[in-house]
């Protein structure tokens, strides 16, 4: 696994003109990993019927809501495969 | 596949897309129908308050459910109905309380938890879930003290999140068979207490 649990990683700003699973709200924000959670086919391949997909491992990103919208004290979690994702520097 | 409620747009929308999966070889008519036979003959809120009962009275099944769900399900037999995804238990704590939503389309534990409600659906709870849960949660009549954290889980990859609601006051007494009955849809998906 890349991203060991509490390695702050960013997200890409990827905007591909293909289906993603990187929701655009969480797109080039700073999270921390909680979990690796196994490895998965890449869904912007399985869309595009690309065969066969990549796999990847899917981590678990934890985001502060005050990073993704400005305001609030909640945490959002989402599940992003690796290739969205790199380490925050 | 059901002929009724035809006039509704959403249902023509369904039928057109079971006709293109069916031309392109995806998938037939009967294939379908027998998802849903089985989806409907099995999936229940009942499978996932069974789950949180067990863990209320058992500690290690709280801590085998929380470290792997999968496992912990197919304790109390339910291993065939979650084995198309990956289940991930998060336990409510005194100060924390977790909330489930998948902003991309309407995914959840449906084996565990029954067919999804129409809310659980709809672009405002997918869209403001994950930017004002406490004001989402205090629409569904749950009022969170200002200290206690929210974690708001975005199902939309491969694994499916089931909150763990911490065990009520009512709960005090009572036989372990009926604890169950105080797991309310709302208490697995986050957006009630029971």
């Amino acid at each position: 696994m890349r991203f060991p649990p509490g390695t702050q990683v960013r997200t890409r700003l990827l905007d591909p003109d293909h289906h993603t699973r990187l929701p655009r709200y969480v797109r080039g924000q700073v999270g921390e990993i909680v979990e690796a959670e196994g490895v998965c086919p890449l869904p912007d391949d399985r869309a595009r019927g690309l065969a066969p997909p990549r796999e990847e491992m899917v981590y678990a990103v934890r985001f502060p809501a005050a990073a993704l919208w400005g305001t609030g004290t909640h945490t959002v979690t989402v599940d992003l495969w690796e290739s969205y994702l790199e380490e925050a520097g | 596949m059901a002929d009724q409620h035809e006039d509704v747009p959403v249902a023509a929308r369904v039928r057109r897309l079971e006709e293109r999966v069916i031309a392109a070889g995806l998938a037939t008519d009967e294939a379908l129908d027998a998802v849903l036979t089985r989806l409907y003959a099995t999936a229940s809120p009942v499978n996932g308050a069974r789950m949180v009962a067990r863990a209320w009275t058992d500690p290690g099944y709280r801590e085998r459910l929380l470290a792997d769900g999968n496992a912990a399900a197919a304790e109390l037999g339910f291993a065939d109905i979650v084995s198309s995804y990956r289940l991930k238990a998060v336990a409510n704590e005194p100060g924390l309380h977790n909330m489930v939503v998948c902003t991309l389309c309407s995914c959840y534990p449906v084996s565990l938890l029954g067919p999804s409600p129409s809310w659980y659906k709809s672009l405002a709870y997918r869209s403001r879930a994950v930017r004002e849960p406490r004001a989402v949660l205090a629409e569904f009549g749950l009022e969170l003290p200002e200290q206690t954290e929210i974690a708001v889980w975005d199902a939309s990859a491969e694994s499916r999140y089931l909150v763990v609601p911490s065990r009520p006051d009512a709960a005090a007494g009572l036989p372990d068979d009926d604890l169950p009955a105080l797991v309310t849809l709302g208490g697995l998906i986050g957006t009630a207490a029971v």
